[in-house]
């Protein structure tokens, strides 16, 4: 028995795998697979792309930039930036009702928020509503963690200090007079950025837990006080500090300001003419930028965006093209007597 | 052997006392450097060699806390490992950090411990295997007890006593001080040091061969000089100085090994000279060979070439930043950020430290998991070449060993082959064919009828064995390495079974193995001319001999018939053992005389008075010596019942033994039984050559029954058993080739030389020819025969004799004595005293060995022509036998033609190579227009290669391989190695179809490979069984080795070792095409992967104001290559089949794919580089318009990104993978899963950290998304679909043209 063993002790197990005869699918691209291949993908992704076209062709989108950069835009005088507390109007006429619910933005171009730098410069930790952070700030936030009286800052940090600061507000003008249209600021952060993320210090009055520190330089209250409107909506979990914190992906973006939802305009806006007022303070003039509002209404893939739909339809078209192609080369070398 | 040569030496040391004193002073200088005193452990009470080594051994590399930092500075060494250290550090340097320092950390913190986890693996590994042998058992002496204990192998130091018994494994190299061998012999094995399975014989320290009863360690009071631990295993000097002054040399014969296996040998007692690491086994031991492949240079260029664009990726996103700074002026924007310190870098400072970041961010452009993916590919490649059944052979139970872990690839590109002959294209398994006698040529027609019997046979059982399925297994066979002690004499029991064919055979197999003993080489069929002679002449001299007359008066021609017959026998190293026990050597003492000691005794025993020596002169009253009991001194049974009992005993054998199978009868004459009885004696021999002519000899009655260190016993018909005392043994080697014996002739009583060499050398030696007219016509006559013997394919030896007379002898003996004993030269004194004893030679008759093909040596040899190798064959054999051997291994083709060069000098030479040059170039000139044109047109189908001509291998050569063979002679070669004629020689030699270089050296051998290399830039493969080969192994990008007859050196030496060379055709052909190509493959794969997802973050630089970030969040960065799209490609790498192995061993041709890289050219690099390109193009556009002014965050259009990525590059490999088995659906599935499982769990994991991407729950709300599907639909389709179509257009193409 011993001797049995020893005389094939070197003999290699005898399976599938270390022979190497596992069971194999050879995927062999031959044109009989990749032509009707082709054809089947282009079919599929010139369905797609019709339904996404015609989607997308039912958002409707208004874009109104008011930079105020030509000397005759009603928003030109706030530009200097000497002028404080400027104010400046728009108006503007909508067609045909604008379907609810109309989403209002308000959109940045040439704006980095992806800087590297811009993006590290915030304390997780502090905006979770940890006290330790409140009175030593993480490194990060450098240069924004202390002010010159070597108070700490809070919220610290770059994106916090160049929160977005303009406000709107929208009326319907009928007959020369101004209808409000109510804006709701709810809900249009994210739920765990709302909810999770960003947590205010369990103290009350919440203006108690911001002793010793500072606001931010640029800020023009502190951030207990950022919606005076309503007290809930304050400290880091105020939702327009929420939609700023998080950072644009691209540097012309826009981000959710307020939704109509409410009243009349439950159902859209309704045709007509419109005056925006705007509290004209962000300056983006200086780097080149440009502001605007952006009122659009959604669908489920989303915002107006043709370019999928598009895609979708070339790509498929393309399919289609290049298996007709092959079935003629394929065609031509194969049967080359009936050419 | 040469006892005589020590005694005198002993003489000399002892009464020369004034050149004693020179050299004694001289010794002590060199006492501290060049030598070590071993003193014994029972003479002093504390331990007296306390600075040797001792006996435990440790091969590990580590101790638990060296390991550590040692490995750490190894891995240190590889310069990937230090640039991906230096990156990781960057990151520590808070401005231009871009990961959280720890994280970045991860990567090469995996990368090192996988080495790491592997390094301490295979540490453990080698950590147990020590303690097992450390803690194996040995008898040690102990001077406290007086007696000997068991010990552990660690415990042994030098200096002690140790007592070994049979079939026990030495622990340490010991000097052999006693042996319970009446002849004061010791055998050992060597099989775990050299592979060489036959027995060798140690002698007793002179001074202690005298030694009437046991060993007593405490009457030992010498000191022992020796050399210093050297690796040289076939060396051992030095001196024992006894306590009265003498000094007695010692040698390596007096040395056993450790390692080796005591066999045959009760007992025996040594004194351990060499202990542990400094023990020549262990410093022969030296670990697997690092070399790199083809591919990998050429990855390397590749690898530099990523540094490249790196570097310039990185500079041009800085000179981007740098500007896009410089455009704000002063103003800063207010998502600017100023520096720590709040003051405003200047753009140029900015950019510097963004070039920096940059750096960090795009790493993984150069691919840090290539390095360790590469090594697990080989290791899962080195694997399943291991495994393969086809590389396994039945018969020795070897398989396929890959030594070298790192050039699996290589295999897959080789150019060039050079093949030994004799043991890797033949079997090395000599069976006596031919010989000629005195200038009579005795052709053995019967003998040849024999051996075409066998083959018949063996072709047939192979046919019933493949219809019957399972083979009968073997019973025993033992492996080489192992050192464990088997069984030996069960081997035999099976071997004499007999019966059945497939027993026979069986039997054979076996025996091919343990001993040099199948029936094909044993029963040689007498030439009955021959037999009749022989027979004749013995009864001649048998009655010469009772009738008291002087055997000159025997005739020329039958006394050179039976000189003849007596060389063959006794002019060898052959050891008898009995047929029961394989291990146990034959014990006959015809005569037991002491030992020669001294000239005088020599002169004294020499004297004309004693006409016959001993009693040596008939059967009845020899004397057998046998080994009653173990203890106590070896006692004589001197009685002819002893000698009946002994007969008996063989008769009783040999009832057992029907003979095994036997086509013809064994004998001729009445005499079967005879034959019969004596014919199961077994011998083992260093060489095959020399068994085939002792069973030669032994089928003429010539039987070799007994060989001692002094004498040789030979049973002659009518004379019986004669014994001849050996004075002298000159081994063979390389250099002289050829061995010589000095015997006194028992009938004659003359001092005879017996000597056996090859024809050149021999024929060089003999007495001029103007001596006689008899002696003119056998030279002659044999040099014909020679030839066609040559021509035969046989392998041919010239034996020849001389005799010397009294007065000769002794002042040959004289010098060789000083030679002996001289330290300094003693090599070359010894060389110059061989050649004095071996000239004037007399001619006596040549042999022709035939030396069978292996099996499918043609077939696979045309395969491998087919497949584009050009062989080469490189021999020690003469011109002629390796032009046939050449022939019919199919490597020379009788309808090609042959350029033969042979030149006598340098100019000879130079001519003879412009002459073929212009010949060639003459002849081949229209022709070759003519192929050129044909192969253009064929070339452009892949498939279609023709494979007649060997033009598939023009493709890298701009020369034509020519139906042409050259061959050369050793001599000539030496000429066209020359500086001079190297580039005309290599000129000549490449467009011929097949070279064959006879007669050449190893280092011949060697400088021919290493030139074809050098010169040609191909990749060469020697393959070699012997030690002439392993310089020729060594030199070669990849060396093999034949696991055969000839020991284990060029194993040892290879890279691979295979048990036949017909498995080289599967080695090469499929492996060696799967490796290259998945690796091939692989590395390509790697370059894309890493390039594609680099070239993403590039494009985002020009949306981020280049300012480093990237969009991708920096755990998916880092553990994108590591984890997430890391093990299809160790799957496909392992396992993908390109083309199946029956294909690529029914198409040769496809082996040319590999010979030209045609899986991995430079342009190939950049395909992909531009293939990587427009993926990452289509990656990130895609998703960037689809969210284009939207309100989409940074890390929300991210996450789609590294996900389209992830499907792009696993769907990419999906096309390139070419046979998908379950463990590539396994690993991609696992891949995603994987992915996605991370993601959502690191997603949801912690709200605060991992700044600054802070990813909670994107991937979650993403998954919402039905605009993620939809992206997740067209990129990886838009991405890939140029692939499939470019392919389908290139078949459409190829299909086109064909």
């Amino acid at each position: 028995m011993v001797k049995e063993e020893l005389s094939t002790e070197n003999r290699p197990d005898n399976t599938a795998f270390t022979q190497q005869r596992l069971p194999a699918w050879q995927p062999i691209l031959s044109a009989g697979i990749i032509i009707p291949g082709f054809v089947l993908i282009g079919l599929a992704f010139i369905g797609i792309g019709v339904a996404l076209l015609v989607t997308s062709q039912s958002i409707q989108v208004m874009e109104i930039d008011y930079t105020g950069v030509d000397q005759g835009s009603p928003c030109f005088k706030c530009t200097d930036s000497t002028v404080s507390n400027c104010k400046c109007e728009i108006e503007f006429t909508i067609d045909k009702l604008f379907e609810g619910p109309v989403f209002f933005y308000y959109g940045l171009s040439n704006y980095f928020q992806n800087y590297r730098k811009y993006g590290a410069s915030k304390d997780a930790s502090q905006l979770s509503g940890d006290l330790d952070y409140f009175t030593s700030p993480a490194t990060e936030c450098d240069p924004y963690i202390k002010d010159n009286n070597d108070k700490p800052i809070v919220p610290c940090g770059s994106i916090a200090n160049s929160m977005f600061n303009d406000s709107f507000v929208l009326s319907r003008l009928i007959n020369g007079a101004k209808e409000v249209v109510p804006l709701d600021g709810k809900g249009i952060s994210w739920w765990t950025d709302y909810n999770v993320k960003y947590r205010n210090p369990s103290i009350t009055p919440l203006k108690n837990a911001f002793n010793g520190t500072v606001k931010p330089i640029n800020w023009p209250r502190p951030a207990y006080e950022l919606d005076t409107s309503d007290p809930a909506n304050n400290g880091f979990i105020n939702q327009d500090f929420l939609v700023w914190m998080r950072r644009a992906a691209l540097p012309n973006f826009r981000k959710l300001y307020r939704r109509i939802t409410e009243g009349n305009y439950a159902d859209g806006l309704p045709a007509g003419d419109y005056s925006l007022e705007i509290t004209y303070n962000y300056p983006v003039l200086s780097f080149d930028g440009r502001k605007k509002v952006v009122f659009s209404n959604v669908s489920w893939m989303g915002g107006k965006n043709e370019f999928l739909g598009i895609a979708y339809l070339v790509i498929g078209s393309l399919c289609v093209i290049m298996s007709i192609v092959m079935l003629i080369v394929y065609a031509k070398f194969k049967f080359p007597d009936e050419d | 052997m040469t006892r005589e040569s020590r005694d005198t030496e002993i003489t000399k040391a002892a009464g020369a006392g004034a050149t004693a004193a020179v050299r004694g002073r001289k010794k002590r200088k060199n006492k501290e450097n060049k030598t070590r005193t071993v003193r014994a452990n029972t003479l002093l009470n504390d331990h007296p060699n306390p600075h040797y080594a001792n006996n435990k051994i440790k091969t590990t590399k580590y101790t638990l806390l060296s390991f550590l930092p040692k490995n750490l500075f190894e891995q240190f060494h590889r310069f990937a490992n230090v640039y991906f250290v230096f990156i990781a550090l960057l990151n520590f340097v808070p401005v231009v950090n871009a990961f959280q320092p720890e994280l970045a950390l991860a990567p090469v913190v995996f990368i090192l411990s996988v080495t790491a986890i592997k390094d301490l693996w295979e540490d453990y590994r080698r950590h147990r295997s020590d303690t097992e042998i450390n803690h194996m058992d040995c008898l040690v002496y102990s001077s406290m007890e007086r007696r000997y204990v068991e010990k552990y192998w660690k415990e042994v130091q030098v200096g002690d006593f140790i007592r070994l018994r049979c079939n026990e494994i030495l622990p340490a190299d010991v000097l052999l001080l006693s042996s319970s061998d009446p002849d004061r012999l010791c055998h050992i094995e060597t099989a775990t040091l050299d592979g060489e399975t036959n027995l060798k014989q140690r002698q007793v320290v002179r001074s202690f061969l005298d030694l009437d009863c046991e060993f007593d360690p405490f009457k030992y009071h010498s000191v022992i000089e020796c050399e210093k631990p050297n690796n040289d295993l076939n060396r051992f000097r030095g001196y024992i100085v006894h306590r009265s002054g003498r000094r007695d040399v010692l040698c390596k014969e007096n040395l056993l090994l450790r390692g080796c296996t005591i066999r045959n040998t009760e007992e025996a007692v040594g004194i351990v000279i060499y202990a542990g690491h400094e023990t020549k086994a262990m410093l022969n031991n030296n670990g697997p060979r690092y070399k790199r492949s083809k591919l990998e240079r050429q990855m390397n260029v590749d690898v530099f070439w990523c540094v490249i664009i790196l570097l310039v990726i990185c500079s041009f996103a800085a000179v981007g930043h740098g500007l896009w700074m410089f455009q704000y002026g002063d103003k800063r924007p207010v998502f600017d950020v100023l520096s720590p310190q709040g003051t405003n870098l200047s753009p140029i400072m900015s950019a510097i430290y963004l070039f920096l970041t940059l750096i960090i961010v795009f790493q993984v452009l150069i691919p840090i998991s290539l390095f360790v993916s590469i090594e697990i590919v080989k290791i899962c490649q080195v694997y399943l070449i291991h495994q393969d059944m086809d590389l396994y052979d039945e018969e020795t139970d070897s398989h396929l060993q890959c030594r070298a872990l790192n050039i699996t690839e290589d295999l897959g590109q080789m150019q060039y082959i050079f093949s030994d002959k004799t043991g890797t294209l033949t079997e090395n398994k000599m069976v006596f064919r031919r010989c000629t006698v005195a200038g009579v040529e005795y052709s053995h027609d019967a003998n040849a009828r024999r051996l075409a019997m066998y083959q018949e046979m063996d072709s047939e059982e192979e046919e019933c064995m493949s219809h019957g399925g399972t083979l009968p297994r073997r019973e025993s066979v033992t492996s080489h390495q192992s050192a464990r002690v088997v069984l030996r004499s069960q081997s035999t029991k099976s071997h004499r079974r007999t019966g059945s064919r497939a027993e026979a055979k069986r039997a054979s197999i076996l025996s091919k193995h343990t001993a040099f003993s199948s029936p094909m080489e044993k029963d040689i069929t007498p030439d009955p001319q021959l037999l009749y002679k022989v027979n004749e002449c013995s009864s001649q001299m048998d009655f010469m001999r009772f009738h008291s007359q002087p055997m000159s008066q025997l005739s020329s021609d039958l006394s050179d018939i039976i000189d003849f017959f007596i060389a063959l026998t006794i002019c060898n190293t052959v050891v008898v053992s009995s047929p029961n026990q394989p291990r146990h050597k034959v014990r006959m003492r015809f005569e037991l005389k002491s030992p020669v000691k001294t000239i005088e005794d020599f002169i004294k025993r020499f004297t004309p008075s004693r006409l016959t020596s001993g009693s040596n002169s008939s059967s009845s009253s020899s004397l057998i010596t046998n080994r009653s009991s173990n203890k106590g001194c070896s006692s004589l049974l001197s009685s002819p019942s002893a000698e009946s009992t002994l007969t008996k005993l063989h008769e009783e054998q040999s009832s057992h033994l029907e003979p095994t199978f036997s086509p013809v009868p064994p004998c001729y004459d009445g005499k079967a039984s005879w034959n019969l009885e004596e014919g199961e004696l077994r011998y083992e021999a260093e060489s095959p050559d020399e068994a085939a002519l002792v069973y030669a000899a032994r089928a003429y009655k010539c039987s070799l029954v007994g060989r001692l260190p002094d004498q040789v016993t030979v049973e002659l018909p009518h004379l019986g058993k004669l014994s001849f005392e050996l004075l002298h043994t000159l081994g063979f080697d390389s250099t002289r080739k050829r061995m010589s014996v000095v015997v006194k002739h028992p009938l004659t009583d003359q001092i005879t030389v017996y000597t056996k060499g090859a024809d050149s050398v021999i024929m060089d030696l003999l007495k001029p020819l103007d001596t006689g007219k008899r002696q003119k016509k056998i030279i002659c006559r044999t040099q014909n025969y020679l030839n066609l013997y040559a021509a035969d394919g046989l392998r041919t030896l010239c034996i020849a004799k001389k005799i010397l007379s009294k007065e000769e002898y002794a002042c040959w003996l004289q010098c060789h004595l000083e030679a002996e004993t001289a330290i300094q030269g003693r090599e070359e004194l010894l060389f110059q005293s061989a050649l004095r004893l071996e000239t004037n030679l007399q001619l006596l008759g040549a042999t022709g060995v035939e030396d069978r093909l292996q099996d499918g040596v043609p077939e696979t040899v045309a395969a491998l022509r087919r497949a584009g190798l050009q062989i080469w064959v490189l021999t020690g054999d003469k011109q002629e036998t390796a032009v046939n051997i050449a022939y019919a291994c199919k490597l020379l083709d009788p309808e090609e033609e042959m350029l033969t060069l042979n030149a006598d000098s340098q100019e000879a030479c130079a001519l003879l190579l412009e002459e073929s040059l212009h010949y060639i170039q003459a002849k081949f000139l229209c022709s070759s227009a003519d192929q050129a044109a044909k192969a253009f047109h064929t070339n452009f189908v892949p498939c279609e290669i023709n494979s007649s001509s060997s033009l598939s291998s023009h493709n890298t050569s701009p020369f034509l391989v020519h139906r042409l063979g050259l061959v050369i002679d050793g001599r000539t070669l030496a000429y066209a190695l020359d500086k001079t004629l190297e580039d005309k020689f290599l000129e000549v030699a490449r467009s011929c179809r097949s070279v064959l270089c006879c007669r050449s050296t190893p280092l011949q051998k060697s400088m021919v490979v290493k030139l074809v290399r050098n010169k040609l830039k191909v990749m060469t493969l020697a393959i070699g069984d012997g030690a002439n080969d392993v310089s020729m192994i060594q030199v070669a990008d990849v060396g093999v080795g034949i696991s055969g007859q000839e020991g284990m050196q060029a194993v040892m030496a290879s890279d691979f070792a295979l048990p036949r060379f017909r498995y080289l055709q599967k080695l090469l052909l499929v492996h060696g095409h799967w490796c290259y190509s998945r690796l091939a493959n692989m590395i390509l794969y790697f370059f894309y992967k890493n390039a594609m997802f680099v070239a993403l973050l590039f494009w985002y630089q020009f949306y981020c104001g280049f300012s480093g970030s990237a969009m991708i969040d920096q755990w998916y960065l880092i553990f994108f290559n590591l984890m997430f799209s890391a093990f299809p490609q160790l799957v496909t790498g392992t396992l993908d089949k390109d083309v199946s192995a029956e294909t690529l061993q029914r198409l040769p041709q496809l082996y040319v794919n590999g010979q030209n890289s045609e899986e991995y050219k430079p342009y190939m690099f950049w395909m992909n580089m531009i293939d990587a390109f427009y993926q990452s193009l289509v990656c990130f556009f895609i998703p960037y318009f689809a969210y284009a002014d939207s309100d989409v965050d940074l890390f929300t259009w991210g996450t789609p990104i590294t996900t389209l990525a992830l499907f792009t590059i696993l769907l990419h490999l999906g096309i390139e993978t070419k046979t998908w088995t379950w463990m590539n659906w396994l690993s991609i599935i696992f891949s995603i899963t994987l992915f996605f499982t991370v993601a959502l769990c690191y997603n949801a994991s912690c709200p605060t950290c991992f700044s600054p991407s802070n990813p909670y729950w994107t991937m979650q709300r993403q998954l919402q998304e039905p605009l993620f599907y939809l992206l997740c639909l067209i990129t990886p389709v838009t991405a890939l679909l140029p692939r499939p179509f470019g392919v389908q257009m290139c078949n459409n193409y190829y299909n086109g043209t064909n």
